[in-house]
């Protein structure tokens, strides 16, 4: 198991001019660790984070798309991973922190917690990439191989909270970030 | 009131309004003459999605990124997407363009008299979440498309353009 927000700075470490779509407590952790106007936070109801993601990437095929998605968020809109899987968009990577909780919904267990396979799922909606990772060092070593390879790419990477950052609602649907974002990315 | 709607004026219609992608999941009002047609028009690329929502948002990711797109659902779909279309499209300000096929409607009845319950609470529901809608049923309805979906990019708000009767 790993530290989300130490997983979260290994990938701030390898990200170089990747668009990132993040949810709910990633999100949170995201924008303080890895700040810009690249990072897509306004996906504004739950389980829909991939689905935003995977129209910047039809949008913008010349960059590449980073979700960072929860579990209990993809338990909301499996059908995504089938539909992203269809459009096959090469750009699309999409990471899944998997913490077996919603957390920021009072921390009781999402359903079928330990047992369902979400790279399973992933493999079987015809993602041809997948990985899981549940050790740090693991992660920091193959990261920087995997976000040169065609997506789309699942990853799972098996999580619990690290330190605390501060929520802030208003700032991940914040319009006028969504509008300093658009500026940024069509610039891009 | 009794000639039909022309499924090809519709899309040029869409095509007017700089629309390049379409998201759609299967309505049986307008598969046969809208959806599949679209599905080899080299001007289009359309997304197939599972589940009504998430079209909702891949049109936000798509405004995001600089790309018009139109939501090719039914109103089945649209009535179980609105915690999204209110959090994504109405507080969230996406352009969402929805082309909402009234399944069942009668013909020359305003939706809002329809005998059919979920057919009749559709506009209420807009007007409460304050997104236009407009009746698309005559072929003189054809021409507000590409304008309403101007005004919703213009406006940065959804717009559900309600389909009354089969496209042929």
């Amino acid at each position: 198991m790993m530290k989300r927000d130490e997983c979260l700075k290994v990938l701030a470490r390898h990200r170089k001019d990747e668009v990132v779509a993040a949810v709910w407590k990633a999100a949170h952790e995201w924008i303080h660790i890895s700040p810009g106007d690249l990072n897509y936070t306004f996906v504004g109801a739950m389980g829909q984070g991939a689905s935003h993601a995977l129209g910047l990437a039809l949008a913008r095929p010349d960059k590449r798309i980073i979700v960072l998605d929860g579990d209990g968020s993809l338990l909301m809109n499996l059908g995504c991973l089938v539909t992203i899987a269809n459009v096959a968009p090469r750009n699309f990577i999409h990471c899944l922190c998997e913490n077996g909780i919603y957390e920021t919904n009072g921390g009781v267990a999402i359903p079928g917690a330990g047992r369902v396979s979400f790279s399973g799922l992933a493999r079987e909606a015809g993602y041809p990439r997948v990985y899981e990772f549940s050790f740090l060092g693991d992660w920091e070593r193959e990261l920087g191989r995997i976000l040169k390879e065609d997506g789309p790419i699942f990853i799972d990477l098996k999580v619990e909270p690290g330190e605390d950052y501060p929520e802030n609602f208003r700032r991940l649907y914040s319009i006028e970030h969504r509008e300093a974002f658009r500026r940024a990315l069509k610039n891009a | 009131m009794d000639q039909p709607l022309s499924a090809d004026e519709i899309v040029r219609e869409v095509k007017r309004a700089g629309v390049r992608f379409v998201v759609a999941l299967p309505d049986r009002l307008t598969s046969e003459h809208l959806l599949k047609p679209l599905l080899s028009n080299p001007d289009f690329r359309v997304v197939q999605v599972c589940k009504e929502d998430e079209g909702l948002s891949i049109c936000s990711g798509l405004y995001a990124g600089g790309e018009r797109s139109l939501l090719l659902i039914q109103y089945t779909g649209l009535l179980d997407s609105m915690n999204a279309l209110s959090r994504i499209g109405v507080e969230g300000q996406n352009p969402v363009c929805m082309m909402v096929g009234l399944l069942g409607k009668e013909p020359g009845l305003p939706p809002a008299q329809s005998k059919r319950y979920g057919l009749r609470i559709v506009a209420p529901i807009l007007e409460v979440m304050g997104i236009e809608h407009l009746l698309i049923e005559s072929p003189l309805d054809v021409s507000k498309i590409a304008p309403a979906i101007e005004r919703a990019y213009a406006n940065s708000m959804p717009v559900a353009l309600l389909i009354g009767r089969e496209p042929r």
